[in-house]
């Protein structure tokens, strides 16, 4: 189990149980996290799941998938840290994780 | 105005349920009209994960979406299906019992006497970059697709993105434009090779400029886009001049004009009952991902199972008073007939 916190555009934040072996996205839709769309359902294929990874994450989080690399072109306002939380899978390592969400998905 | 096509049953989806709709209605002898806004067949299968293995088929332990949409195209064959893409079906409107009117925005008009709903997760429309104040330039300077080449001649264009739409554009458009150029936020592109190369040559013969970077913001006046502010990959700052902006991102799915039919709603899904899959509104059916009812499961195979029970009711709207005898594909004559296998 991994304590994983989502911040919202507005500051608020949302805190959920990742399961192991889950992804980030996963664990977002499955507690109702408001702006990770996720409309492929986690097929890697449409980039409405963006998350910004806090920097002391970033490592820890891992690096892009070069599929996710090609897919965040279609996301607005890619930054270092950005990710596709479809891509992160839920480790133990991960307890704490904190990952901001974008204002919107599009 | 078009003449109006009449016929017994529109569809409007030709995602994988609306393409097994055809089938099941066709062994019913009622023929189908299909309106797609994508440019093919397939819907989410094509569109979002044509590459991608489907696990949960009956009887296909893998395929992937776009071998799905081909082995349902065969199978939908026999019925002579008639397509119709690149269009959304923008108004649907009853004009009396079984006889519904359908306008695209494409200007075609279909008359029928049936109705199926297979819109998935709705209309797949262009994602809009929330770029702040984007909206006051959408009458015209920012354009999401290209309708009529010759409006943008002499423009001063920009361009955003590196996938096909956003290559290919670049190519077509630069030689009838002012001023082209091409920003990506990195200097790979996802795009076929070949239009790479060819831009790559373009900027190499000074016909336009390649920049990396993503836009930050707009300017412009009373509606009119002269230029966009862009961050580039080193965290300069600069403004490129321009007076057309087209951002290709890939496409998102809306719920768009189904939400103003008439049709009772649930949390933006469209309510059926569980016998017939019928809406609201008698004569219209919802299947697919985009009906919702008590134990709903977005899966294709509910989707079949859906559009085969559909299909019996809608027979009976078209063929009033007649009986309609279940038959077995296996052992019938004259399903067989119908399929062209006997």
């Amino acid at each position: 189990m991994a304590k994983i916190t989502f911040i919202q555009h507005d500051g608020s934040e949302i805190s959920a149980n990742g399961v192991a072996g889950m992804t980030v996205m996963e664990t977002a839709v499955k507690n109702q996290v408001p702006g990770i769309d996720a409309d492929c359902g986690g097929a890697c294929a449409c980039a409405t799941c963006h998350v910004y990874v806090e920097p002391e994450w970033v490592e820890k989080a891992g690096a892009r998938n070069p599929m996710e690399e090609d897919m965040l072109d279609f996301a607005f306002d890619v930054r270092e840290n950005s990710r596709l939380s479809c891509q992160i899978k839920v480790t133990d390592a991960l307890d704490g994780l904190r990952v901001k969400v974008p204002e919107k998905q599009f | 105005m078009s003449d109006v096509i009449s016929t017994d049953v529109v569809i409007i989806g030709a995602g994988p349920c609306g393409l097994f709709a055809i089938f099941e209605l066709g062994l019913l002898d009622l023929k189908c009209h299909v309106i797609d806004i994508l440019d093919r067949p397939g819907g989410q299968c094509a569109e979002l994960y044509p590459e991608k293995p489907i696990y949960d088929i009956p009887a296909l332990p893998l395929v992937t979406g776009a071998d799905l949409t081909a082995r349902l195209m065969e199978q939908a064959k026999p019925f002579k299906p008639q397509f119709h893409f690149n269009q959304m079906v923008t108004t649907l409107e009853k004009r009396g019992d079984n006889d519904f009117l359908l306008a695209t925005d494409g200007g075609l008009q279909f008359a029928a006497k049936v109705v199926v709903i297979a819109a998935g997760g709705g209309s797949f429309q262009p994602k809009k970059p929330p770029i702040p104040g984007i909206e006051a330039y959408e009458n015209g300077s920012v354009l999401y697709s290209v309708k009529k080449m010759e409006a943008l001649r002499g423009k001063d264009i920009l361009i955003v993105g590196g996938g096909d739409s956003a290559l290919d554009w670049t190519n077509n458009l630069q030689p009838i434009a002012k001023s082209m150029t091409l920003l990506h936020r990195r200097d790979e592109f996802r795009a076929a090779p070949d239009s790479v190369n060819k831009m790559r040559e373009l900027v190499a013969a000074g016909k336009m400029q390649l920049k990396i970077g993503q836009v930050t913001g707009l300017k412009g006046e009373g509606g009119v886009l002269s230029g966009a502010t862009i961050k580039l990959a080193d965290g300069t700052v600069e403004d490129v001049a321009c007076n057309a902006m087209l951002p290709f991102f890939g496409l998102t799915m809306k719920l768009g004009p189904v939400a103003e039919w008439g049709l009772n709603l649930t949390e933006n899904l469209i309510a059926v009952d569980t016998a017939k899959f019928e809406t609201s509104v008698p004569g219209i059916f919802a299947v697919g991902d985009i009906n919702t009812y008590p134990g709903k499961l977005k899966l294709i195979l509910s989707g079949f199972h859906e559009a085969a029970l559909m299909a019996q009711q809608a027979f009976r709207y078209v063929n009033p008073g007649e009986r309609l005898m279940f038959q077995y594909t296996t052992s019938s004559t004259n399903l067989q007939r119908k399929l062209g296998v006997n």
